[in-house]
C-alpha cells in the first residue's frame, strides 16, 4: 500500500488576524505561512512559539503546534523545546521589545546556535502597550516615553546576532518581496537563524513619526545598518552536537551508592566532636575525610561539613566532623572535644571554640604558632621528632592522625584503610605513619 | 553495617534520575551549585539533557519548553535564584506543566549570608509568584529523605501538573553524613501519560478537580498558553472559562489534600508540649526530644514533609492534647503563622534564629517543660 501526501495549502487556521489596519505583522505572517506551504513541514512538527505584544498573537492564527509564554523569554523556551527535541521546527515571533527585555536570552541563543528561527516583527516601538520606545526605537523618534524625541541609539540586532555567530542574519522590511524565500531560507538553515523584519505600526509610530514604507528603508540607509542577508554561515546546530558528544560520554560524578563496610572497631560510646581549623591548599577537607571514613569502617556514624571563604584559594579551610555510636541528628558544634590547629588561617577562626572549651577537652597545634587562652589542655606537636620533614600539604593529615590515633578515636588500621586508594595513597600512607609516630 | 557517606546534594541527584529525570537546567548558586555539576556529569551520559543557562530565566524557561516536549525536568538554585524564577513559577502554574523546582535555601535576603544556612524562603516558595494560586512543596530534614521526597516530587508533579518544589537549606545539602542503604526508600513515581488525539485538550476544567494528560509536541498538535485561555488553549477573557481555569488551578491541589500530606508523627503518651518542624531544624528537634525523653519529660514531635499544602489534617490531629505548640525555624516564624491559625487557642511559640546557625538541640531542650 502506498500512501500519496498532499501538501497543505495553508497552515493557517481559520481565524481572522486582529490587527490594525495596516499593521506589517499580517503580512509576515502570510509569508511565513507561504514559507511553511513551501517547505511541506507537517503541522504537528511545527511549533511556533511567540513572545508578548502583538507578535504575541501569532499562534493562535495557526494550525500547528504553539507556545505562547512569557515577555522576552520566547527564546529560553524554544531552547528547551528543541533541546528536548531536535526533530522539531522551532519558529519564533518576537517584537522588537523581546529583544530588550529578552536581551540576554537573545545574545546566548545566537551564540549558542540552538536550531531556531527567529522572526522579530520590528514595528519600532511597543504597539500593544500604547507606542513606548523600544530598544530598536531610531534616535530622534517621537514615542509617548520620547516625546522630545529619542535619546538613545537603536540595538543593531543583526550585527548583535552575525557577531555572536549566529548561522543566518536578515534585515528587510514586511514589503520586500522575497522575504517568503528569506524565511524558507533561514528554516532551511540549521543554528540559530534570524530576520530582523521593519514594518509600520499604524496605531502608533507611524502617525507619530510620519513614516510609511519608504521611511523604513530610508531609516534604515541613515542608521548605517546593513540590509538582506547579511549572514550565511554553516554552524553546528547546538542540539545535534550535544547528542553527539554525549554518545560519547560515560557518567563520571560517582552518583552511584559506593558502601564502606564496617570492618574494624571502635571504643567510642558517645559524639566525638572534632574541628580540623587549617589554610586553603592544606588538604584539611581530603584529611578529614579521611578520619571520617575510618570511623564509617569502624561502624560509627559521621558528619562532615566544611567551611572555607569564596576566594576557595586563600584563608581559613575548616572542617567539622561528628563521630558518634549512634545516628546523628544534629550537625552543630558549639564545643569540640578535640581541636587541631594547623595555621595562623585556622587559629584565627578557632578563637570562640577556645573559649568554650573545658579541661577534659584537647587542643593540637603545629608548632610556631602564637600561645592560646583555654580552658583545654593544651599539646604542641614535636614535628622534629619525625625523621623526615613534614610538607605543607600533608601536615593536616600527619597532625589529625597523631590526634585521634592517641585519643583512640579510630585505631590506625582504620586509618590506613580510608587512605590506601586513589592516587595520593601512597603519600597519605606515609602521612598516617609519621602520625602515628607522633602519637607515641 | 555498610554505609553511605554523602551528602543531600547527592541524594537529590540520585532520587531525580532514579525518578526517571531527563532534563536539567540551571545556574551557578551556591549551595545548589553541586546539584548542576552533577546533572552535567550525569545527564548526557545517560540519554538526557543537562544544560547551564545563561541565568535562572533562561534555566526555568528551558526546562518548561522541554517539558512540552516530553521530557521530565528538574532545575535547583537557592533564594536568589527563585526570585528570578518567580515570573516562570506562574508559567508553570497556569500552564500547567510538571516542573520539580529545588531551592537550597541559604540565608537572605539578597545575597544575604553567601553562603549560610536559612530557613527564610518558606513562605517565597507558596506565595513567589503572581495570583496566588497553589504549588506544594516538600521539605526533607535528612540526606535519606532527600532522596524519597525527590522522587516523590517527580510523582506528585506528574499527577497534579504543577510546579513541585524541594524545599532544603545548605547544611542538608552540603553537610556529609552517614547513611543506611535502607534510609534511601525508592517511591514509585507514575509514568508519564501522554494525551492522544482523541481524549480532547491537554487543559480540562470540569469537573474543576480534573488533571488531564499532558501533550508532547510532535505527537500531535499541541497548544500551550501562559494566558487566561479556554479548554483549547486560546486567549480568551470570556468571564465564565476564565474562572473555570482559575478555580481548577486551585481545586486540582485543594480536593486532592490527602494525596499531597505527608508527616512524621512521633507522639509520646500524655505530653502537653509538641515539636513541630521541618527541613534540617528538625534534625535537631528530633536530638532534643531524644534527651528531654531520657530527662523523663514528656513532649511529642511532628516533623512536616509537606509543607504546602500545609497538612492541616495532620496537624490539627497531632495537636490532640496538646497544650503549648513550639515551632522551631531558621526564619522569624513563616510556617509558625500557619500553626497560630491551626492552634485554637493553644499556645505558640517560636524558636527563631536568622544568624546563619543551627537552631541546637539545646535552644529547644529549654522550652520543653
Amino acid at each position: 500500500m502506498s500512501t500519496t501526501i498532499v501538501p497543505l495549502a495553508t497552515y493557517r487556521n481559520e481565524t481572522a488576524y486582529p490587527f490594525c489596519p495596516g499593521c506589517g505583522h499580517g503580512p509576515i505572517l502570510d509569508q511565513l505561512n507561504e514559507a511553511l506551504v513551501r517547505l511541506n513541514l507537517d503541522p504537528k512538527e511545527v511549533v511556533l512559539v511567540s513572545d508578548i505584544g502583538c507578535s504575541g498573537l501569532s499562534d493562535q492564527y495557526f494550525a500547528t503546534s504553539g507556545f505562547h509564554g512569557l515577555h522576552g523569554r520566547s527564546l529560553t523556551y524554544a531552547t528547551g523545546i528543541k533541546l528536548a527535541r531536535p526533530e522539531l521546527e522551532v519558529i519564533v515571533t518576537m517584537g522588537d521589545g523581546g529583544t530588550g527585555i529578552g536581551g540576554a536570552h537573545f545574545l546566548n541563543a545566537a551564540r549558542r546556535n540552538v536550531g531556531m528561527t527567529v522572526l522579530v516583527f520590528n514595528n519600532l516601538n511597543f504597539g500593544m502597550t500604547g507606542g513606548q520606545h523600544s530598544t530598536t526605537t531610531p534616535s530622534g523618534a517621537i514615542t509617548s516615553t520620547t516625546p522630545g524625541g529619542n535619546l538613545e541609539r537603536p540595538l543593531d540586532i543583526c550585527a548583535t546576532a552575525a557577531v555572536n555567530g549566529a548561522a543566518y542574519v536578515y534585515r528587510g522590511t514586511n514589503f520586500d518581496p522575497e522575504l517568503t524565500d528569506r524565511i524558507v531560507e533561514a528554516i532551511e538553515t540549521p543554528g540559530f537563524s534570524i530576520l530582523d523584519i521593519w514594518e509600520l505600526c499604524t496605531a502608533y509610530f507611524a502617525p507619530s513619526n510620519k513614516f510609511g514604507k519608504r521611511s523604513l528603508e530610508d531609516t534604515q540607509q541613515r542608521l548605517g545598518l546593513g540590509t538582506g542577508v547579511l549572514e550565511h554561515r554553516n554552524v553546528a546546530e547546538y542540539a545535534a552536537a550535544y547528542r553527539k558528544d554525549a554518545a560519547n560520554r560515560s557518567p563520571v560524578s560517582g552518583v552511584e551508592p559506593q558502601l564502606l563496610e564496617s570492618e574494624y572497631v571502635s571504643t567510642l560510646d558517645r559524639p566525638f566532636r572534632l574541628l580540623v581549623m587549617g589554610s586553603a591548599g592544606g588538604k584539611v577537607r581530603s584529611a578529614a575525610r579521611m578520619v571520617a571514613e575510618a570511623a564509617i569502617r569502624s561502624g560509627l556514624h559521621a558528619t562532615q561539613s566544611d567551611d572555607y571563604p569564596i576566594t576557595v584559594k586563600t584563608g581559613h579551610s575548616v572542617s567539622e566532623l561528628i563521630l558518634s555510636p549512634d545516628a546523628i541528628d544534629f550537625t552543630g558544634i558549639d564545643r569540640p572535644d578535640l581541636m587541631v590547629i594547623l595555621s595562623e588561617d585556622g587559629l584565627a577562626k578557632s578563637r570562640p571554640y577556645l573559649a568554650a572549651m573545658t579541661a577534659s577537652d584537647r587542643v593540637v597545634m603545629v608548632p610556631e604558632l602564637p600561645g592560646v587562652e583555654t580552658g583545654a589542655t593544651v599539646e604542641v606537636l614535636d614535628l622534629g621528632r619525625l625523621p623526615t620533614r613534614v610538607g605543607r600539604t600533608e601536615l593536616a593529615l600527619v597532625a589529625l592522625t597523631a590526634a585521634v590515633v592517641r585519643q583512640n578515636v579510630v585505631s590506625a588500621e582504620a586509618l590506613r584503610a580510608a587512605a590506601g586508594l586513589g592516587r595520593y595513597a601512597e603519600k597519605n600512607l606515609a602521612a598516617i605513619t609519621a602520625g602515628i609516630e607522633l602519637s607515641r | 553495617m555498610a554505609r553511605e557517606f554523602i551528602d543531600g546534594s547527592t541524594a537529590i541527584v540520585r532520587g531525580a534520575l532514579d525518578a526517571g529525570c531527563d532534563f536539567f537546567a540551571g545556574y551557578p548558586i551556591t549551595p545548589a551549585s553541586s546539584i548542576l555539576q552533577m546533572m552535567m556529569a550525569e545527564l548526557p551520559a545517560r540519554g538526557g539533557i543537562a544544560i547551564q543557562g545563561e541565568d535562572e530565566i533562561s534555566s526555568i524557561g528551558m526546562c518548561i519548553g522541554a517539558t512540552l516536549g516530553g521530557a521530565r525536568a528538574m532545575t535547583a538554585t537557592s533564594g536568589p535564584g527563585i526570585s528570578l524564577y518567580s515570573e516562570n513559577i506562574g508559567l508553570a502554574i497556569i500552564g500547567e506543566v510538571p516542573l520539580v523546582i529545588v531551592d537550597v535555601q541559604r540565608l537572605g535576603p539578597a545575597t544575604g549570608g553567601a553562603t549560610t544556612v536559612g530557613q527564610g524562603d518558606v513562605q517565597f516558595v507558596r506565595w513567589g509568584t503572581a495570583g496566588g494560586y497553589p504549588i506544594i512543596a516538600l521539605a526533607p530534614s535528612s540526606v535519606g529523605e532527600c532522596y524519597t521526597l525527590t522522587m516523590r516530587a517527580f510523582d506528585l508533579t506528574e499527577r497534579f501538573r504543577c510546579p513541585v518544589f524541594l524545599l532544603t537549606d545548605k547544611d542538608l545539602n552540603l553537610t556529609m553524613r552517614t547513611v543506611n542503604p535502607t534510609e534511601l526508600a525508592r517511591v514509585t513515581v507514575r509514568p508519564r501519560t501522554f494525551r492522544t488525539g482523541d481524549e480532547g485538550s491537554q487543559y480540562r476544567y470540569q469537573p474543576p478537580d480534573v488533571v488531564p494528560p499532558i501533550g508532547r509536541y510532535g505527537d500531535e498538535v499541541v497548544r500551550f498558553t501562559g494566558s487566561s485561555h479556554n479548554e483549547d488553549a486560546f486567549i480568551t477573557k470570556q468571564a465564565a472559562t476564565v474562572g473555570a481555569l482559575n478555580e481548577h488551578l486551585a481545586a486540582k491541589i485543594d480536593d486532592h489534600l490527602e494525596e499531597i500530606e505527608s508527616v512524621d508523627l512521633d507522639a509520646q503518651d500524655g505530653a502537653a508540649t509538641l515539636i513541630l518542624a521541618y527541613g534540617v531544624t528538625a534534625g535537631a528537634a528530633r536530638h532534643a526530644v531524644r534527651h528531654a525523653r531520657q530527662d523523663g519529660r514528656k513532649v511529642s514531635l511532628l516533623v512536616v514533609h509537606s509543607l504546602w499544602p500545609v497538612p492541616e489534617r495532620a496537624i490539627t490531629a497531632a495537636l490532640d492534647g496538646i497544650s503549648r505548640v513550639v515551632v522551631p525555624e531558621l526564619n522569624l516564624g513563616q510556617y509558625r503563622r500557619e500553626i497560630e491559625r491551626l492552634a485554637q487557642g493553644r499556645q505558640v511559640v517560636g524558636i527563631n534564629r536568622v544568624d546563619g546557625s543551627l537552631i541546637a538541640p539545646d535552644q529547644i531542650i529549654g522550652v520543653i517543660a
